[in-house]
């Protein structure tokens, strides 16, 4: 081999970098990412981008169809609801209650279940059988029928929704990353830290979590798509942010009263949702498929 | 699997149900409002039958004590007094039970009847057109909100082209004397197949809506599965053997592929339970799940409380048998 060919290979990439330029390549999958930003930055920017009040009432806009559609105008394009909000002001607000349940849950979710997992994985032992009662008994409950339950203890709120999905949530993120854990925790690197005198905490927080965070990262996205679902499932319900805050699941469920004359007040807030779970859903896959090629298909 | 084997897995339930029942009595506990004010409601009555209401239901001892009467009475399905209805919780949950457990059976027949001929279609040819809108199809499948598909239903077949009822479970013209509670059931033991059209004609909506995240799901597991499969050596030798491809596909490969799909089923039907509540509020279907909702809102807590646990006891067992099938099916899985 000469110098030159030498000269010319490409230098080494760290496993990250050729990760994200999988995942770069993937269309479909930018595509979603881009979809997902144009969501947070409607919910960020709400107040600059919603043409109207979302909460100001005018009964005489009461059902007045989409722009496209006879009776319809511009300044009010997807129509009004039955109190003569305009929809699509609304469903830019309602993104921000979505984005933020979906973030603040898996954020919390994730952090206990990191702590839980490494805790199990690490130690083993009886931590590991107290984490792993309290898990099979969380898996017990089918998820929003649990989350309904805690709803009706706690009662309506924000934070509350957040809660009664995070109780359950973190389970999934725990069971990752102790399985991990369990895998790494004998690896040589390992080893040789622990020889060198390094403690628990140095190990599990400096060694292990940093290898282990790409499943975990993965899975938290694909789980996102699922809260944001159920917190529109429990919104739908009338158990989620109470009116007049906007919310797409119970924007669905207000447009239910009105299916036989005007069909837009529920479908645009199902067509948001659809849009955002598709997308995250989308973009997740992708990083499955750059970051944790594992699990894919 | 050895019956001792079984034994244990039986065993290692019984922690898991102590704890999901735990939880159920604490949620209860801690939910606020008082249950005799809730009971009595705007009746005005004295202190001293305030306290014997109270001593009746057991609100005067430890939450321990309560705890382990709860326990009792929930291994002989006694669960109280639902206040709303002026009878006891089991009776009320036993009327709504039948009408929920047809819907989710329905919906799983539906699931099943579609996914596997598509999952092993998908897999046939793969990456053929069919496959790619397999794959577009479940991931829709599993991003569809159930309650907004479900009024998307309503209003193409009931609102707009009028061949589907809107909700309910049969017109009253239709109503057949109750025997099983089944009404698919209860129709054909009156002789009456006009009322039974009408009851499946009914159930469709919501059956659909139901059974379309399973659907994506078991779908997905078939196709992976089925790919899989076709890739083992024994495939190949039945091949080489001269063995017409149908019937490799039909007789050697797909029996080994239903395994995952046969156990993921019984496990996703825990999540039909929690769909449930969706669909049946979306269809004014008068099951279980409806029933939980509107009791969550008239403050029925002992209600609330007695669906939670058999929910989740439900769920438990389903997760068990799917595990115990799989092991059954699958003689290289050691339990």
């Amino acid at each position: 081999m000469t110098e030159a060919t030498l000269a010319s290979a490409p230098p080494a990439d760290s496993l990250f970098r050729r990760n994200l330029r999988d995942f770069r390549s993937n269309r479909l999958a930018m595509a979603s990412v881009i979809v997902v930003l144009i969501f947070v930055i409607m919910a960020v920017a709400a107040p600059l981008i919603a043409p109207q009040d979302p909460n100001e009432t005018d009964l005489f806009r009461r059902l007045q169809p989409p722009a496209w559609i006879e009776g319809g105008e511009w300044a009010f394009v997807l129509g009004c609801d039955g109190l003569g909000r305009d929809i699509f002001s609304r469903i830019i607000y309602g993104a921000r209650i979505s984005i933020f349940i979906g973030v603040a849950v898996i954020v919390l979710a994730t952090g206990v279940g990191i702590l839980a997992g490494l805790a199990a994985g690490y130690f083993r032992g009886w931590v590991d059988v107290v984490i792993g009662r309290i898990v099979d008994i969380l898996l017990g409950f089918p998820y929003l029928i649990f989350a309904i339950g805690l709803m009706a203890m706690m009662g309506p709120g924000l934070f509350n929704i957040v809660l009664a999905l995070a109780y359950k949530e973190w389970v999934i993120p725990c069971r990752v990353v102790r399985g991990e854990t369990l895998a790494v925790r004998e690896l040589e690197y390992v080893e040789a830290a622990r020889a060198l005198g390094a403690g628990s905490r140095h190990i599990m927080w400096r060694e292990i979590l940093p290898n282990i965070l790409s499943p975990v990262i993965v899975v938290s996205t694909i789980r996102m798509a699922n809260v944001i679902i159920l917190e529109a499932s429990l919104s739908f319900l009338g158990l989620g942010v109470q009116p007049p805050t906007a919310s797409w699941g119970s924007m669905v469920s207000d447009g239910r009263a009105f299916i036989l004359e005007a069909w837009w007040v529920s479908t645009f807030p199902g067509v948001a949702i659809l849009l955002l779970v598709l997308a995250i859903n989308v973009a997740s896959q992708g990083l499955r498929d750059a970051f944790d090629p594992r699990f894919s298909e | 699997m050895s019956f001792g084997k079984l034994l244990e897995r039986i065993i290692q339930l019984i922690p898991v149900l102590l704890g999901v029942s735990l939880i159920v009595f604490v949620m209860l506990a801690l939910t606020p409002g008082d249950p005799v004010q809730i009971m009595v409601g705007e009746q005005s009555i004295t202190p001293e039958q305030e306290a014997e209401l109270r001593r009746d239901l057991g609100l005067d001892k430890p939450m321990v004590e309560r705890f382990f009467i709860f326990l009792g009475n929930a291994a002989q399905f006694d669960f109280g007094q639902s206040y709303y209805h002026g009878r006891p919780v089991s009776a009320v949950i036993a009327e709504r039970l039948p009408a929920t457990i047809e819907l989710s059976l329905v919906a799983l027949i539906v699931a099943l009847v579609t996914a596997i001929p598509l999952g092993v279609l998908a897999a046939i040819r793969k990456n053929s057109v069919l496959d790619r809108l397999a794959t577009v199809g479940s991931l829709l499948g599993v991003s569809l909100p159930g309650f907004w598909f479900g009024i998307l239903l309503i209003m193409l077949f009931s609102v707009h082209l009028q061949i589907l009822p809107v909700s309910g479970r049969i017109g009253y013209a239709s109503e057949v004397p109750t025997v099983s509670g089944f009404l698919l059931i209860d129709t054909l033991l009156a002789g009456d197949v006009r009322a039974f059209g009408e009851a499946l004609r009914y159930l469709i909506l919501p059956a659909i809506t139901l059974g379309l995240p399973m659907t994506a799901i078991l779908m997905r597991v078939t196709r992976t599965s089925m790919l899989e499969v076709m890739r083992q050596d024994y495939i190949t030798f039945a091949e080489a053997k001269g063995l017409p491809r149908r019937r490799v596909l039909f007789r050697h490969a797909l029996k080994n592929a239903l395994i995952p799909t046969v156990s993921v089923a019984a496990i996703e039907m825990g999540s039909l339970l929690g769909g449930n509540m969706i669909v049946e509020t979306v269809f004014g279907w008068p099951g279980l799940g409806r029933l939980v909702v509107e009791s969550i809102f008239l403050r029925n807590y002992p209600l609330v409380q007695a669906a939670v646990l058999l929910y989740a006891v439900t769920y438990v067992l389903l997760n068990f048998i799917a595990d115990i099938l799989y092991t059954v099916l699958n003689p290289r899985v050691k339990l």
